[in-house]
C-alpha cells in the first residue's frame, strides 16, 4: 500500500505547477497562444480537481491536462489550405498563421508534429514529450506530414 | 519560468468569476494588522489576524473544500467596509457570514453578538443569558475566542462583568484599538 498523499488546497497545487505548465506551453503553442491556454489549463484543472482522489503525480495530471489544451489549441487552428512551400529548405521558421493554413488537412498528429518541428523548431525529443510518443515516432509523423504536403503541392 | 503578474492575475479572477471556488481568499491591510478575509457563495467565513496564508489554505480546505484560491475580487466588498468602518465611516457591516462551519450553540451565540451595537459593550454573562444559557459566560469567551470572523461579528465588544477587556483572539491591543475607534472607551492617557 502506498501511503495516502491528501489533495492539497488549490493554491497549492497552483503555485506548485504554474511555472512548468507555462513552460510548456510556450515550448508547444509559442508566447501569445500559451497565454490564453495558460488560463484554460488551470481552468480545467480545477474543474476536474475535487474529483482528485489522492495528491500523487500531480506534476504529471497538470502537464497532461497542458499538452491536451495545447492540442486542442493546435488542432482548432485551421483556416483555409494554400500554396505549400518545400518546408525543408526554407531559412526562416514559418509563421504561425502560415503553417496553420498550409497544414489544415494533415491527420492531427502528422500535423502537430510538423508544426512543432517546423514553426517551433522543437526536437524530435521534445515533440514526442508533446505528443505523448517516442522521438521516433514524432520524427516519422513530421516526416510522413511532409510527404503528405509534397503530394498535395503536385497535385 | 515566471508566470507574469497580469496572467496571473487574469486566472484568479477567472476561477472566481466562473464560479470554480469553495473559498476566495486575499491579505487586507488595516489599522490592526494584515487580515486574511475568505468568503464563500453564501459569504465572509473567516476573518484572521496574523495568519499564515499555508495553514489557513489547509484549515479552509478542509471546512470547505479543496477548491482555495487567493482571490481578490470576491473579497472586494468585505474590503471596502472594513475600510469604510476604520475611516469611522461605517458603523455596521451589511455583509452575509458563512456560519457552516460553527456548532449549535456557538452559532446561537455568534446570532446573538451580530446584535450587539456599535459603540457599546456587552459582558460575557449577558450574551450568554440572551442566548438562552445564562449560565454559560464561560463557554461564551470561547465561542468569542474561536469568533471565524471578528470584527464583522463584533466579539471586541464583549468585555467581563468588572468591565476589564478580559481577552481577545487578536490581543488586547487590538480589542482597545478598535473599542476607541467605536467610542466605547477612552483613549488610555
Amino acid at each position: 500500500m502506498m501511503e495516502a498523499v491528501r489533495v492539497p488546497p488549490f493554491e497549492r497545487f497552483y503555485e506548485e505547477q504554474r511555472e512548468p505548465v507555462l513552460g510548456q506551453l510556450r515550448r508547444m503553442l509559442g508566447r501569445d497562444a500559451a497565454d490564453d491556454a495558460f488560463q484554460e489549463t488551470f481552468l480545467r484543472a480545477l474543474r476536474a480537481y475535487p474529483a482528485l482522489e489522492h495528491g500523487r503525480h500531480l506534476r504529471a495530471w497538470a502537464l497532461t491536462i497542458a499538452r491536451n489544451v495545447a492540442l486542442d489549441v493546435l488542432r482548432k487552428s485551421i483556416s483555409t489550405a494554400a500554396d505549400v512551400p518545400d518546408l525543408e529548405s526554407i531559412d526562416e521558421p514559418l509563421k504561425y498563421e502560415e503553417l496553420k493554413r498550409l497544414t489544415e488537412d494533415l491527420p492531427q498528429k502528422e500535423r502537430a508534429a510538423v508544426f512543432l518541428r517546423y514553426g517551433y523548431d522543437l526536437s524530435y525529443e521534445d515533440i514526442g514529450a508533446a505528443l505523448g510518443s517516442s522521438p521516433e515516432a514524432a520524427r516519422q509523423a513530421a516526416s510522413s506530414g511532409v510527404r503528405r504536403l509534397r503530394r498535395k503541392e503536385l497535385r | 519560468m515566471t508566470v507574469p503578474r497580469e496572467l496571473d492575475n487574469r486566472f484568479r479572477a477567472a476561477a472566481a468569476a466562473q464560479g470554480l471556488l469553495d473559498v476566495a481568499y486575499d491579505l487586507i491591510d488595516t489599522p490592526v494588522g494584515r487580515l486574511l478575509v475568505a468568503v464563500t457563495d453564501r459569504g465572509v467565513c473567516e476573518i484572521e489576524y496574523d495568519a499564515d496564508p499555508e495553514a489557513e489554505e489547509e484549515r479552509l480546505a478542509r471546512l470547505f473544500g479543496v477548491r482555495v484560491l487567493r482571490s481578490p475580487r470576491p473579497t472586494d466588498e468585505a474590503r471596502r467596509q472594513l475600510d469604510e468602518y476604520f475611516a469611522g465611516k461605517r458603523r455596521a457591516f451589511e455583509l452575509d457570514v458563512d456560519l457552516r462551519a460553527t456548532r449549535e450553540f456557538a452559532h446561537t451565540v455568534l446570532d446573538e453578538l451580530a446584535r450587539v451595537p456599535y459603540g457599546e459593550l456587552t459582558t460575557y454573562g449577558a450574551l450568554a443569558a440572551r442566548a438562552g444559557r445564562p449560565r454559560a459566560a464561560r463557554a461564551v469567551g470561547t465561542v468569542m475566542n474561536r469568533n471565524p470572523v471578528p470584527i464583522v461579528l463584533p466579539c471586541h465588544r464583549v468585555v467581563g462583568s468588572t468591565g476589564a477587556l478580559t481577552g481577545y483572539g487578536g490581543g488586547l491591543d487590538r480589542k482597545r484599538t478598535l473599542l476607541e475607534l467605536e467610542g466605547a472607551i477612552s483613549p488610555l492617557a
